[in-house]
């Protein structure tokens, strides 16, 4: 059968899951948003060269500019255990407690510090006490998590124990707050803010905040919304450790996401959301200069940054076609909502609904792509390249990341992405051949 | 520990990769975690290549750590074979195979008995080389074992080529201008009337290998790579090999006349002293600008020169004697390389420093304040910083240092690239001297003004303006206040741009 077809026929969710042979970034990579978002915080990733030379390399000029990040490069004898990693890490953080003076110093776990067993855990309390600076682990790992998961292990390490210890709860005060979590840059967190004041929500504070000295005091029975959907392990540790009730909303990427993400906030706190439907159909009004575009046209996710389900729902409600979605991994609890959304979407555009592939295999999609001929491929920039040597356009996922793209606003960030590599192969003045 | 915030060489398996992704139908294949090949990213960015990198990871999970590898290796190599058809594979261990300590040898050779290609372990350990080491020790891995290959099966093709001929050893990919250099050199050996027998890796099959006998003589273009080879040539067949490389008009000189002297050895009665002078004098432009008024001008100012063993050693000789520049400081992070590099160096130089941390070289910088600084990117960072111009001549480099027009460094079409890249450095240097003396040519304050003043920025506005990227912010202020107008509205605050924006007038 032609897999054209084949695709067509489904009209229910296909999860499969793969070989995991997919190329994606190491999760330590999130120093590089969160140190810039914490902007008293310093990052010290505890690993090899290879760590080091991943990160020089992925984030380029960033490194230049006096970052708040820096490896401790394991040597050979931190690996046969001739040196003592406490002795070790206490000269390191004290050199940085010296220069930088930062609030917070946050220690990534890497792939050695996990095989060699290196109790940073253990370690971290006693120098904490030593040093008076707030030390917070997070194993940010090859072995377990994929590129932006490396998030969300060091929210999930921050919402385990912050203001446990310093802050006494006032019980006086035990009005439920609502906090939302994920990092997003400061004009993201003003515009979701403002959004939900202006159907009178209160927001009491997000995670992470500006500075660590300015993160929200998480209380029992306190509500809490993510806006990213790679961020269970965080969702999961603020129900479980900090007894808060999570929210399970869509993520507020693109209108339709915003407006359901408003929606199900508002609902929880009975608030009428009146004019919130015009106001999506007026971002939707601004933005037919794209949608116009991307009509029919024809996405592949490969999968490398978990965005991909609420970017495919997006994607579909802009009236484009969904043949796979990848995903490093997909927690259908945490994006169960995201999901249902999605399923939505599909039966009001009369699509099919996509296959989801779970730790894809890069060969086994370049042959499906092959066949498929999407208008769009959806990749990391190691394919990127080969792809496009051989007629197909791509679009880097890494961009994703790097771009504001929550809110109504931002939708037209993502558009602008999305419809560049297809704008570039309508433009008949330039000529490419392969 | 170490507390590091950048390094030049790269780690153990991205030397390995870079030999093993240059060669034609060799595949490596990563015993790491995921998102440890990034390999294929820098490969497919930087070099731009249209082809898939030939490198797949055999990933180390949860599961892998629990278990071992086991079959996982095994199915790996076994399913690249059946897939892509290699003659090689490549099994590469990376920091983290190096501390499991599985027995990665006997998975090479258990797999290879079903395999149509041939499987080879890396023998390079992440705690003791760098990313050139590995290369190099690769290169000559590969090349030993396809010699000893052919010879068992006598397909080894001893019998020398009519004419002299020659094997170019070293040049892979993501090496620094390295396909411009090959062109150059190929060109510069054709006027010499040479056949080049091979080029390896780059480019070449595992095949070719049984002919790399047939060469008269090697040359290894660069001293980071291809050296353990050459030498386990010379030892194997006798072949004689040279290792200057031939960056700026005197060490071409040089270069040349090493070859004629292993030519008159091997009975050929050649003399390039003739071709040596007219391309001195008459070709290349460089020897002539180092006579002409403008080099004049560079007579006794200082530079700083740091890079990986080849370029930084060839580009002190070359600014210390071909253009009167004082050299204050060489260096390099290639410090296996200390010897030959003192060698070179030590007569042309105040000091000699080697180093792989670059905090120690940008203080150094800062202490000399020299004239140019010509270095790797890092260096280049380093000048912006204290506003001294820098000239790239080494590797570790950015995009921009992969360039798409014909650039070499060696030869003599690369004396003149060289010497128009130092000149530039110093007179963009002068350049920006003169504007401070003369209170330059200030630029800023006009973009802003062109607007009306008459509306005002609250504190918290103007604080999210400063947080725009500076090519842009213009551009979003005068939408901003054009909205603002629009609206009358006449005291801009953090909810006015948002409104400007949400209507689509950024």
């Amino acid at each position: 059968m032609d897999p054209k077809q084949q695709l067509l026929n489904t009209n229910s969710f296909r999860f499969e899951c793969e070989t995991g042979n997919y190329h994606t970034f190491c999760p330590i990579s999130c120093v590089a948003w969160l140190y810039q978002k914490i902007e008293d915080s310093f990052f010290l990733v505890i690993g090899t060269k290879t760590c080091g030379y991943f990160l020089q390399n992925a984030l380029g000029v960033m490194i230049f500019a006096e970052p708040r990040y820096a490896m401790a490069e394991l040597e050979e004898a931190d690996i046969s255990a001739h040196l003592n990693d406490y002795m070790e890490l206490k000269r390191l953080c004290t050199i940085i407690k010296k220069d930088r003076n930062p609030s917070v110093i946050f220690w990534i776990g890497t792939c050695t510090t996990e095989i060699i067993k290196m109790d940073l855990e253990g370690i971290a309390p006693k120098l904490e006490a030593e040093l008076g600076i707030p030390i917070i682990v997070a194993r940010a790992n090859g072995l377990d998590y994929a590129f932006t998961q490396g998030e969300d292990t060091v929210l999930a390490s921050l919402a385990q124990s912050y203001g446990l210890k310093t802050i006494t709860q006032n019980p006086a005060n035990n009005s439920s707050k609502l906090i939302l979590f994920g990092s997003v840059p400061n004009a993201v967190v003003h515009e979701l803010t403002n959004e939900l004041n202006s159907f009178g929500v209160e927001v009491g504070g997000w995670l992470p905040a500006k500075r660590y000295t300015e993160f929200p005091i998480l209380k029992e029975k306190d509500f809490v919304c993510g806006v990213n959907p790679y961020l269970s392990r965080t969702a999961t540790t603020l129900m479980r450790r900090r007894k808060c009730h999570l929210i399970g909303a869509p993520f507020p990427i693109g209108p339709d996401g915003t407006r359901a993400w408003i929606e199900k906030i508002c609902s929880i706190f009975n608030k009428p959301v009146s004019g919130l439907k015009e106001r999506e159909n007026k971002i939707w009004k601004m933005l037919e200069v794209y949608t116009d575009l991307l009509k029919g046209k024809s996405v592949f996710f490969m999968g490398d940054n978990l965005l991909e389900i609420s970017l495919a729902r997006f994607l579909i409600r802009c009236g484009m076609v969904v043949f796979e979605i990848g995903i490093p991994y997909m927690d259908k609890r945490y994006q169960g909502a995201e999901l249902l959304l999605l399923e939505k979407t599909c039966a009001e555009k009369g699509i099919f609904l996509p296959i989801i592939v779970e730790k894809p295999d890069n060969y086994n999609q370049v042959d499906r792509i092959k066949d498929l001929e999407p208008d769009l491929v959806i990749t990391g920039m190691a394919h990127a390249n080969p792809l496009e040597a051989r007629g197909i356009n791509t679009k880097w996922s890494v961009e994703f990341t790097f771009s504001q793209i929550h809110g109504f606003t931002n939708a037209k960030n993502i558009l602008d992405l999305i419809s560049k590599p297809l704008l570039r192969k309508i433009n008949k003045d330039v000529c490419f051949s392969n | 520990m170490k507390l590091a915030y950048w390094m030049y060489a790269g780690p153990a398996h991205i030397g390995t990769l870079r030999i093993a992704s240059s060669f034609r139908k060799v595949h490596a294949i990563m015993h790491a975690p995921l998102g440890d090949d990034y390999y294929n990213v820098m490969r497919s960015m930087l070099e731009r290549k249209r082809d898939f990198t030939p490198v797949t990871a055999s990933v180390v999970d949860r599961h892998v750590l629990a278990r071992g590898s086991q079959e996982k290796v095994i199915q790996n190599i076994s399913r690249k074979d059946k897939e892509e058809k290699p003659d090689l594979v490549i099994l590469t261990p990376t920091c983290t195979s190096s501390i499991l300590q599985e027995d990665l040898q006997n998975f090479v050779s258990r797999a290879s008995q079903d395999t149509k290609a041939d499987i080879l372990l890396a023998d390079v350990n992440h705690y003791r080389v760098n990313e050139l080491q590995a290369a190099d020790r690769t290169l000559e891995q590969v090349i030993k074992f396809y010699i000893e290959k052919y010879e068992k099966t006598q397909n080894l093709v001893t019998e020398k080529t009519p004419t002299p001929s020659v094997n170019i050893i070293g040049p892979c990919n993501l090496t620094f201008h390295g396909q411009h250099d090959i062109a150059e050199l190929k060109r510069l050996l054709a006027d010499l009337g040479l056949r080049v027998n091979l080029i390896l890796p780059e480019s070449a099959s595992v095949d070719d290998i049984k002919n790399i006998p047939r060469a008269w003589f090697n040359i290894v273009p660069y001293r980071e790579i291809g050296l353990l080879t050459a030498t386990y040539l010379q030892k194997k067949f006798d072949i004689p090999f040279v290792d200057r490389p031939p960056i700026g008009i005197l060490e071409t000189a040089n270069f040349i006349r090493n070859i004629q002297k292993i030519l008159n050895n091997a009975g050929i009665d050649k003399d390039f002293e003739n071709y040596i002078d007219v391309q001195t004098r008459f070709i290349s432009q460089s020897a002539w600008f180092s006579r002409s008024i403008d080099c004049q001008n560079l007579l006794g100012k200082t530079a700083v020169v740091f890079g990986d063993a080849t370029h930084s050693a060839a580009l002190t000789k070359i600014l210390a004697k071909e253009m009167g520049i004082k050299v204050l400081v060489a260096g390099t992070y290639c410090k296996h390389q200390e010897k030959w590099f003192r060698s070179e160096v030590q007569q042309v130089c105040d000091e000699v420093l080697l180093t792989d941390d670059h905090t120690l070289v940008a203080d150094m910088i800062a202490k000399l304040e020299p004239s140019a600084i010509f270095g790797t990117q890092m260096e280049r960072h380093i000048g912006k910083r204290l506003n001294i111009p820098c000239g790239v001549i080494s590797a570790p480099v950015h995009i921009q240092n992969f360039p798409l027009s014909y650039r070499p460094f060696m030869g003599y079409e690369g004396s003149n690239q060289i010497a128009d890249l130092i000149y530039n450095s110093f007179t963009l240097g002068m350049e920006d001297h003169l504007l401070e003396i003369f209170g330059g040519h200030d630029t800023k304050g006009i973009e802003t003004s062109a607007l009306t003043t008459e509306l005002e920025w609250d504190l918290q506005a103007l604080t999210e303006l400063k947080t725009i990227p500076g090519f842009v912010r213009g551009k979003v202020k005068r939408n901003v206040e054009k909205f603002a107008k629009n609206h009358n509205i006449t005291k801009i605050s953090l909810d006015v741009m948002y409104a400007c924006k949400e209507n689509g007038n950024v």
